[in-house]
């Protein structure tokens, strides 16, 4: 089924600010199990494609199909209940709260019992399973009792992509993930988005670094101008023709 | 948009293979250098009394009742005699009480990086119209209390509903919102009585919970209402999710809605909390003074704002705990007292607290500026308690 319906699809998709279409007809897909690497140049609309598909942003017009079925991604809840998780550019972390704190925001375990009936948390669980997760990412969190804002980028954005793909059971976006880490960050990070697929999540990765897109995806998506211009099998593509179809150098002969 | 740009430019940088480890989010360079990917192979300690005594020292709350130890400590030595006793400390702590009440909620306000000016005037507004109904009612005893009790907290979550809702819905920003409250609140009390206080009061509130003491104790009966609702809404502060994402939203609105959380309703239950704080100060300061003190109120919402950002939390959101609050408010109440004690003008106070406040802000700013410097996510300054 995997390699026939995709797990998520977009079709027609169009949003504007303003004057400016960020987002102008167009269509993306990814299959579970799959890691489908979204490229574009600065403005193509690649953060809008994102958004729209976490039901973090009101659409134009354009239809969005979950294992097929059509389905309406008006809040960031209703995607979270589908197993869609994102990791935006702007991190969006809570500063002020701890790792563990961060992880679960939005889904926190309640205490046993009639404590957990009048807001009490289970801390304690929560902490701990945050640890096995970050541990399980290699992402070792120096505190779990300090703010993320007072933690190296590198850190906030192994915590970021933590959260997501601990919670992702259909499709995690990591926008720009590697943007702000060092060699050996990104080369975890890289290894986590492979952990990821293998346990049959479909993954939607964006960068600028065509090495890095061409290491890790199975397919690679092009977005110019708001629309999906090309479709390549990232083993059998080269640097040079996705940096073609990106800058339109090459002329937008779809390959598959 | 900021944000794209700065890291798109890191992007390019690393397409091209050049300074993959580049930090484009402006940490000091220095740290990136010395250890570019510390933060995944280290795993530093946090345990040990000597770090929980490190990281306490760091806290505002706790520096600031090394303060308050200080003037109390400075005062009993100056005058040993009528300071440091249990009447005068008694007194202290009844006039801090209903102050106290006001804080809990504006505690929450600030976190979640709002303000509320409105609670001294619905506090009138709710002891007014609390007093209004009980004149109507006629009797000096408990149902007619008990009746009272409950109009003024309904005004009061009333107030709150309403500052909530143009806050979080209709978007203006919480300073002008309250600023109009403070405003309105204030003239409907003045249309209703006249501006005519009014001073009848049941007898059982004014004797009981008024300047009442727990039987058989000298505990004033405000203060132990007062530490009753510190420690109910502490613990709700600091150990459930409502507190938790008191915090969230305050720390970072956007990555709270984002993951699910309720925001807009969120705000509109602190103000709410605010207001009914607001309302239950109003009767308890109708029981206290026998009287709606219509004009009494006027820098009464200052006076706590200063207090709770003494007490640590920062106006920016995110940060603040209920302990920093009560200390934040018996700074300035030791202050007056041993003022008064010791033959000093009172009126020092008034500008001991000012610089107190300033200092407060200024710590708080410097910090902030330091943290948003790490993360960029921080609001910069506080303008945004002008827009929504
Ligand atoms: N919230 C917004 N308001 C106005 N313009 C926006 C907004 N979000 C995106 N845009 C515009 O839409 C276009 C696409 O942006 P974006 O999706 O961020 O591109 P990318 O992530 O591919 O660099 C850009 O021209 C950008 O300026
Ligand atoms: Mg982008």
């Amino acid at each position: 089924m995997s390699s026939t319906t995709p797990i998520l699809e977009a079709r027609g998709l169009t949003r504007s600010f303003g004057a400016v279409r960020a987002l102008d007809g167009a269509d993306f897909d990814v299959h579970a199990g799959e890691v489908v690497a979204l490229i574009g140049d600065n403005g193509a609309g690649k953060s809008t494609m994102v958004k729209a598909l976490s039901g973090n942003l009101a659409l134009d017009s354009g239809t969005i199909l979950f294992n097929g079925a059509e389905v309406d991604l008006s809040s960031p809840s209703v995607a979270s209940h589908m197993g869609i998780e994102t990791v935006f550019q702007d991190l969006a972390l809570a500063p002020h709260l701890t790792p563990p704190q961060n992880m679960y925001l939005g889904r926190e375990i309640p205490a046993p019992g009639f404590l957990g009936k009048l807001g009490f948390l289970d801390n304690k669980t929560m902490r701990a399973r945050s640890k096995v997760a970050f541990d399980e990412l290699g992402a070792t969190v120096r505190s779990y009792s300090s703010p993320v804002g007072s933690m190296s980028g590198g850190q906030r954005q192994a915590i970021a992509i933590a959260r997501a793909v601990v919670w992702a059971k259909g499709v995690v976006f990591l926008d720009e993930p590697t943007a702000a880490l060092g060699v050996v960050q990104t080369k975890a990070v890289l290894e986590t988005i492979r952990k990821v697929r293998d346990k049959g999540v479909g993954v939607v990765f964006i960068s600028h670094s065509m090495p890095h897109v061409i290491e890790v995806s199975d397919r690679v998506q092009v977005l110019r101008l708001g629309r999906r211009v090309a479709t390549f099998q990232a083993k059998d593509t080269s640097v040079e023709e996705l940096v073609g179809a990106m800058t339109g150098a090459l002329d937008a002969g779809a390959k598959s | 948009m900021s944000n794209d740009s700065i890291s798109a430019k890191n992007a390019t940088a690393d397409a091209a293979g050049v300074a993959a480890d580049a930090s484009p989010t402006g940490e000091p360079r220095s740290e990136a250098a010395v250890s570019p990917d510390a933060s995944l192979l280290t795993s530093g300690s946090e345990g040990g009394i000597g770090g929980f005594f490190r990281r306490i020292v760091k806290v505002q709350s706790f520096q600031i009742l090394l303060v308050l130890l200080a003037i109390f400590v400075v005062f009993s030595a100056l005058a040993p005699d009528t300071f440091p006793t249990w009447s005068n400390m008694r007194l202290v702590i009844q006039n801090v009480s209903i102050l106290a009440v006001l804080g809990i909620g504006m505690t929450y306000v600030i976190i979640t990086s709002g303000i509320d000016l409105s609670i001294g005037s619905v506090l009138v507004f709710s002891g007014v119209i609390a007093a209004k109904v009980m004149q109507g009612m006629g009797g000096d005893g408990w149902g007619t209390a008990i009746v009272g009790i409950l109009v003024s907290i309904v005004c009061g979550v009333l107030w709150g509903i309403f500052n909530g809702l143009l806050i979080a819905k209709a978007k203006v920003p919480p300073l002008i919102v309250t600023l109009g409250t403070l405003s309105g609140a204030l003239g409907l009390a003045q249309v209703i009585t006249g501006g005519v206080d009014i001073r009848e009061v049941p007898a059982v509130l004014a004797s009981n919970i008024g300047y009442g003491n727990i039987p058989g104790t000298t505990i004033p009966t405000i203060s132990v209402i007062a530490l009753v609702l510190l420690l109910i809404l502490g613990v709700v502060l600091h150990k459930t999710k409502f507190g938790l994402y008191t915090y969230a939203v305050g720390s970072n609105e956007e990555s709270a809605r984002r993951v699910g959380v309720k925001v807009d309703r969120h705000l509109i239950f602190v103000y709410a909390l605010s207001g009914l704080m607001a309302g239950m100060a109003g009767i308890l300061s109708l029981a206290q003074y026998s009287t709606t003190a219509i004009a009494g109120q006027s820098t009464t919402s200052l006076a706590v704002i200063a207090a709770v950002v003494i007490g640590g939390t920062s106006l920016f959101g995110g940060v603040g705990t209920i302990f920093g609050t009560i200390v934040g408010l018996f700074i300035p109440a030791i202050l007056q007292n041993g003022f008064v004690i010791t033959g000093v003008q009172p009126f020092w106070q008034q500008v001991a607290i000012g610089a107190v406040l300033i200092v407060a802000v200024y710590i708080d700013q410097r910090r902030r500026a330091a943290a948003s410097r790490a993360t960029k996510t921080g609001k910069r300054s506080l303008a945004h308690l002008f827009r929504r």
